[in-house]
């Protein structure tokens, strides 16, 4: 069983009026298979309003279904006395870096959730120090978060999630509010915790450049996964994704726009080096 | 008309533990009609920048000319300033509040003392003109779509008939369909209204697309001023002070790097697809 899965997951937002009648209902996630396989690195995408937050929160139980199952690690989101285990299970970073931080020291705000559990304050120190490591922000242990870039505050997010020692991290656009720098840091980061420690990542984007790392990308619309599939296969298809209100890197853009015009280039270019090569086989 | 900004400096925490020079001798002239992008990591004083040219924020020294007249100077209609200088903040959909968008974009143009009549027809030409949709304009600005209530809340500046629009990053968080909307919808505004577009923004390609002129700022310093295409040419430095260059300019360098005889001076898609087919010798 995979570390995350779902079996026909149904969400609706149910509007009520004054006198809690019901008035309209929504159904933001329809029907959703998922099963996410420990260690995967996999990217949802999709345009505002199809849903992809709404699944995101149910990967760690902040929101149950309406109707199917959400499994955590084997564990059924709906049984609530299974939610603390859950939430150490999946942890969650957001778009906004400020609405997360609460510590007024780097290594304070990183300890807080550990110190919330009960972890002894000796292994506590040990975390936040490996968090921080694998972040690259060890050096600003000491530092006030405000002080802070966006990048680097949300890097601290990140390790504040990272010291709960979960096996699969859920990001919600968190480089949404970044510069390019920031951006990259943020990335670099997620990459490292999947790589080296194995951590599952979810990552949700409306950067298409970020997504061509991934092991599989979903791209939901109305509330249903309407493709699969890696990298190369998703954005082979620009066509289908333009019709989705997405789009693809500039470097497949371009190839793509190459191909159009006669050069025979292989679908689904995703990097500036791959693109290169090519053309320097045709000249 | 323009806005003539003479050597401005601005400190935050002037006297305290936290001062910072947010704003460092800056000198600009903005002319009519231009379209223009601002560039800087977080923390470059884009922001300082642009809330001092609608006069939110007051300079420590140097002046800002508006169309002549020195804002700071006593006599200065600052209301008329704000009217006409429009300024659309980061996430500006927060600033939503009215019980339905059409109250909502009514809410500048009152305040500016027209009447009811005049208000609402500012308003309904404002939200036409970001493509809002009819039948939703009596809906809870609150349950709109993410795009959608950002062109509330653009449409809520422009009812106040600005001459220049200034825009704080407009498409962060938008799906790239929403994104392209938005800014063609400027395109649109900078072309038919003639009015003065000058977009603060954090996605090169963007701005390699669709400004004129880029401002890149530093440390509270402009580091050039330049078009898109000279700009981007520094993408080394860009790099060092935490930008970039669009993806296509750094395939063109490569490509150039691996004998290709092509212009690098390549910020959009399709210059990047024409200038390779040439090289290829194939006609686009």
């Amino acid at each position: 069983m995979g570390i995350i899965e779902t079996n026909k997951l149904v969400f609706e937002y149910i509007r009520r009026d004054e006198e809690d009648n019901v008035e309209a209902i929504q159904r933001a996630v329809d029907e959703v298979d998922l099963d996410i396989k420990e260690g995967e690195f996999i990217a949802i995408l999709g345009h505002n309003g199809s849903g992809k937050s709404t699944l995101a929160k149910h990967m760690n139980a902040i929101l149950a279904p309406t109707e199917g199952t959400v499994w955590v690690d084997g564990k059924d989101t709906k049984e609530e006395e299974k939610i603390w285990d859950i939430r150490q299970t999946a942890g969650m970073v957001f778009q906004n870096p400020d609405n997360q931080i609460i510590g007024t020291v780097v290594e304070e705000d990183v300890g807080f959730g550990p110190e919330n559990i009960g972890i002894p304050t000796e292994q506590i120190w040990e975390r936040v120090e490996e968090s921080l490591k694998a972040v690259g922000m060890y050096q600003y242990r000491k530092h006030s978060p405000n002080k802070l870039s966006g990048g680097q505050k949300q890097r601290v997010a990140i390790a504040g999630v990272v010291a709960m020692h979960p096996k699969c991290i859920v990001l919600d656009e968190p480089t949404a509010m970044l510069d390019p720098n920031g951006r990259k840091e943020v990335i670099r980061a997620v990459r490292a915790l999947n790589d080296v420690e194995n951590v599952t990542i979810i990552l949700i984007t409306h950067y298409m450049e970020e997504v061509i790392y991934a092991d599989k990308v979903y791209v939901m619309d109305q509330g249903k996964i309407v493709m699969q599939g890696t990298p190369r296969d998703i954005f082979s298809q620009v066509e289908t994704l333009k019709s989705y209100r997405l789009d693809v890197p500039q470097v497949t853009l371009l190839a793509y726009e190459l191909q159009k015009q006669g050069i025979p280039l292989t679908d689904g270019i995703l990097t500036m080096e791959e693109l290169v090569e090519q053309l320097c086989q045709l000249s | 008309m323009s806005i003539i900004v003479n050597k401005l400096n601005y400190i935050y925490g002037p006297g305290t533990a936290y001062e910072v020079q947010a704003l460092k001798n800056i000198n600009l002239e903005i002319n009519d009609g231009e379209f223009i992008g601002i560039i800087g990591h977080t923390g470059s004083g884009k922001s300082t920048l642009i809330q001092h040219l609608n006069g939110l924020i007051k300079a420590v020294s140097g002046e800002i000319y508006y169309n002549g007249e020195d804002i700071y100077d006593k006599d200065f209609d600052m209301k008329k300033l704000r009217s006409k200088v429009g300024l659309v903040f980061q996430y500006p959909e927060h600033q939503l509040f009215e019980v339905d968008v059409f109250q909502d974009v009514c809410f500048g143009p009152k305040n500016l003392g027209l009447s009811k009549n005049e208000a609402e027809l500012r308003a309904f030409e404002a939200l036409r003109s970001v493509g809002f949709p009819e039948d939703l304009f009596y809906q809870s600005p609150f349950d709109l779509s993410g795009g959608q209530k950002r062109r509330v809340a653009i449409a809520g500046v422009l009812a106040m008939n600005p001459d220049v629009l200034i825009l704080d990053e407009p498409t962060a968080g938008l799906d790239p369909k929403g994104r392209d909307e938005i800014l063609d919808q400027l395109v649109q505004l900078h072309e038919e209204k003639k009015m003065t577009i000058i977009l603060v923004s954090h996605s090169m390609e963007d701005v390699a697309r669709y400004v004129n002129r880029i401002i890149v700022m530093n440390q509270g310093e402009i580091l050039y001023d330049q078009t898109p295409k000279n700009v981007f040419q520094h993408y080394k430095e860009l790099e060092e002070i935490g930008l970039a260059a669009p993806q296509v300019t750094y395939i063109m360098n490569q490509l150039k790097e691996k004998g290709f005889r092509v212009d690098v001076n390549v910020t959009k898609i399709e210059e990047a697809a024409t200038e390779i087919l040439r090289a290829l010798g194939r006609q686009a």
